[in-house]
């Protein structure tokens, strides 16, 4: 076990191409995630103590804005997770192929995610009245 | 562009307790898209074609509860609220909580190198795990 040799800052500003984009996507989409379950089953007991504060944490993470942000990390983490898997299942045939993998991921995602994010916003449109 | 794959089998590797986790992290991930997979079909058995919105039916396949159906245009939420759809959303929030605190640790360990620093990681985000499972399962069947 050694000590970090690179500085956070650095870190932060490495400026790796598209395997790299995909590796810190799914990381922030990971955390995103975690840190969402753990406070929105917290927010959800709260509620249903008759707390105040579980409705207010609740009431944003319903809302169109926080979805939108919320939505490009989770679908970005599921559908990059299921490239991962698939290529580590089949590595000796897959993994050389692991550019091609990572445009269609971001095709799939584009897809999906554009179509999350409309209909969030038509959902939320439709619910007004 | 292509690279050469680099691969060890893992009859040359052995299995340590990092390589048990590595493949645990890939079970869940396929778990949870088959929890994802039977939240869509069972939406749309369930009639979510004429009272759901995509992104409505999303946000139930990624957790079967019926807090997740009580916004949207579906007119009795009782076949939603089944002991069926109570025991995924536990087996789907087990595996989601076991995936995402090994991936946290992963994470911090990343940014924290000294074993002590790593051995509070472990002791936190297992408390918090261990208290955070029973309250989501309190919420799914109670809720
Ligand atoms: C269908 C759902 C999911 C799939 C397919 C999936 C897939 C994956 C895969 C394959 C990895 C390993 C990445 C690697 O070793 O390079 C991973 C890591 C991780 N996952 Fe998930 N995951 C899913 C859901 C979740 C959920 C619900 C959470 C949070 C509660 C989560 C949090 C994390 C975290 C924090 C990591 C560590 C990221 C890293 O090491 O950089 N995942 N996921």
């Amino acid at each position: 076990m050694s000590d970090r040799n690179v500085s956070l800052s650095a870190a932060l500003k490495y400026k790796g191409q598209g395997p790299y984009l995909t590796y810190i996507l799914h990381r922030i989409g990971g955390a995103m995630m975690a840190i969402f379950v753990t406070t929105h089953v917290l927010a959800t007991f709260t509620e249903m103590q008759g707390w105040q504060i579980g409705d207010l944490i609740n009431d944003i993470y319903i809302s169109p804005p926080f979805q939108i942000v919320f939505m490009f990390g989770v679908l970005f983490h599921l559908i990059n997770g299921m490239r991962i898997t698939i290529l580590d299942l089949f590595p000796q045939q897959l993994i050389p192929y692991h550019r091609q993998a990572i445009l269609i991921e971001w095709i799939i995602f584009i897809l999906v995610y554009g179509f999350a994010v409309v209909t969030t916003i038509t959902t939320a449109i439709g619910r007004m009245s | 562009m292509q690279t050469k794959a680099r691969t060890l089998p893992l009859s040359k590797r052995g299995m340590s307790f990092e390589t048990f986790m590595w493949l645990f992290t890939r079970l869940t991930a396929l778990a949870m898209y088959g929890f994802i997979f039977i939240g869509i079909v069972g939406a749309f058995v369930m009639g979510a074609q004429n009272d759901m919105s995509f992104v409505e039916v999303l946000r139930w396949a990624l957790m079967p509860n019926t807090g997740h159906v009580t916004y949207t245009n579906v007119p009795e939420i009782s076949p939603y609220a089944s002991m069926f759809w109570k025991s995924v959303a536990s087996l789907f929030f087990l595996t989601a909580a076991g995936h995402g605190v090994h991936g946290v640790v992963v994470i911090l360990d990343d940014y924290f190198a000294k074993p002590s620093q790593r051995k509070w990681i472990r002791f936190w985000n297992i408390l918090l795990v261990a208290i955070i499972i029973p309250i989501g399962i309190y919420v799914i069947w109670f809720g």
